[in-house]
């Protein structure tokens, strides 16, 4: 298998689509079907929270995914686990990595705390996850929101517990794709974060690729 | 500070344990580890918008730090403070670890039932705090990634997970001030990554005290230009002045 460097046929590509730099996407990717992230042009944050679609109370769990493997940073094998400590996607390829899921999503509030108080009025990815829970209607509100994948972003923990925001390790083209073990409902924010570098201080589009084989 | 006339309550809780209550802003909350080994999963609430809750993400990101000691503070997700480690004999405390659930306990442990051991029966990290929390009319949607008192999960540089035994010894205890009014819930299981085979779950004191106002050099309100913004966003919310951060 070198799908790496193989382009998907058409026939098999279920949904494209380019997301803009500071916008949310949200979309469903059926069981079986395999869900590419490209980092066009590299270092871009992509802020990915999952439900199960068919019952949203069952959600991606950044805990239950690490303990279950073992280790913080996700890549190729990584099962993606719900609350509920269900397999939701396998990480089946990335050229990447590895990726995050301790530095949850900025918002208004945290950008007053990190950088400054009138940071507030910054774009955010909370704010872009609020609203898209209002444009689809899930009946979910802020409650829903916990703590998410940052697919393409590097934040490095030490030995004695050190933890930050780091350059980005991702370059453009690199991509990180699942395999969906239930129907998922994907929500994402693709970062708008322009005070740390974890989008290289210029945020980028990136493509959503759904398919099967 | 935790001289006789401050104690406002005691009690003691039993491995396995859960329990819940309402910490007010101006309280301490002392969690001691009675025997040494304990595992104490908790989580905060703001009483009066309980969507406003304990923040993992931004509590470690706003601190550059893995784990929890004095002087952090627990941030929650709307920028501000919950509660500030103003004492802690441990040293070290995980909000990456999680919680357990019945299936791992079962694999883990084995079987115990209510109806053949009574209350001596194995309790789990999910259930227990999806027990408590249902008290106050929350659920699974709000049971986030918590905060593990007494546990310590180091990380190698390629990430791998080590649970570290022997981290808290008896007798060691964290001292949480509350900085807004929050709803707590917490349970007494053993850390999920505990690689002991034998069930075996500590107990804990909790005691709260009444604390001593929070001075402009407070070191958890000090600790980083971080922290001094979160206790301004807390301030306003009570609709107090913020503390002088000029000198």
């Amino acid at each position: 298998m070198t799908l790496a460097t193989e382009q998907i046929p058409d026939s098999q590509i279920v949904h494209r689509e380019v997301v803009k730099a500071g916008d949310p996407w949200m979309y469903v990717v059926k069981a079986g079907q395999k869900f590419r992230i490209v980092d066009l042009e590299g270092n871009q944050a992509v802020d990915t929270l999952f439900y199960n679609a068919n019952d949203t109370e069952e959600r991606y769990s950044a805990t239950d995914t690490i303990k279950g493997q073992g280790n913080i940073y996700l890549t190729t094998g990584s099962v993606l686990r719900s609350n509920l400590n269900n397999p939701m996607l396998t990480i089946t390829e990335d050229t990447c990595g590895r990726h995050d899921t301790l530095g949850g999503a900025c918002s208004a509030e945290s950008n007053t705390v990190r950088y400054s108080i009138d940071k507030r009025h910054m774009h955010s990815c909370r704010d872009s996850f609020l609203t898209a829970l209002s444009k689809w209607d899930y009946g979910m509100t802020k409650r829903d929101l916990s703590s998410n994948i940052n697919f393409f972003m590097n934040v490095p923990v030490s030995p004695e517990g050190h933890l930050d925001f780091d350059d980005g390790i991702s370059a453009p083209g690199r991509y990180v794709e699942m395999t969906a073990h239930m129907d998922t409902l994907v929500l994402v924010s693709n970062c708008p974060q322009l005070n740390n570098p974890c989008n290289g201080y210029n945020p980028t589009p990136v493509e959503m690729v759904i398919w099967e084989e | 500070m935790s001289d006789q006339n401050s104690i406002i309550w005691s009690e003691q809780l039993p491995g396995g344990a859960h329990w819940s209550g309402v910490m007010r802003r101006g309280t301490t909350l002392r969690i001691k580890d009675v025997e040494g080994g304990a595992n104490v999963s908790a989580l905060m609430y703001n009483i009066e918008v309980p969507s406003e809750r304990y923040n993992m993400p931004d509590t470690l990101k706003g601190q550059k730090t893995a784990f929890l000691t004095t002087p952090n503070v627990c941030y929650s997700d709307m920028g501000r403070v919950l509660c500030s480690i103003v004492e802690d004999t441990c040293g070290w405390h995980d909000t990456i670890g999680g919680i357990s659930d019945a299936a791992m306990v079962k694999e883990k442990y084995g079987e115990a039932d209510y109806q053949k051991v009574h209350n001596d029966y194995y309790k789990n990290g999910y259930d227990s705090l999806i027990n408590e929390l249902e008290k106050w009319g929350l659920d699974a949607k709000d049971l986030v990634p918590n905060v593990n008192f007494f546990s310590k999960i180091r990380v190698e540089l390629d990430g791998a997970m080590t649970y570290v035994v022997g981290n808290s010894k008896a007798g060691d205890y964290v001292d949480l001030r509350f900085e807004m009014d929050c709803i707590v819930v917490l349970a007494t299981a053993q850390h999920p990554l505990d690689p002991s085979s034998e069930y075996a779950p500590k107990p804990i004191q909790l005691t709260a005290m009444k604390a001593e106002p929070v001075q402009s050099d407070d070191a958890c309100l000090r600790h980083k230009k971080e922290n001094e913004r979160a206790f301004y966003n807390t301030a306003i919310y009570y609709g107090e002045k913020p503390y002088d951060f000029s000198n």
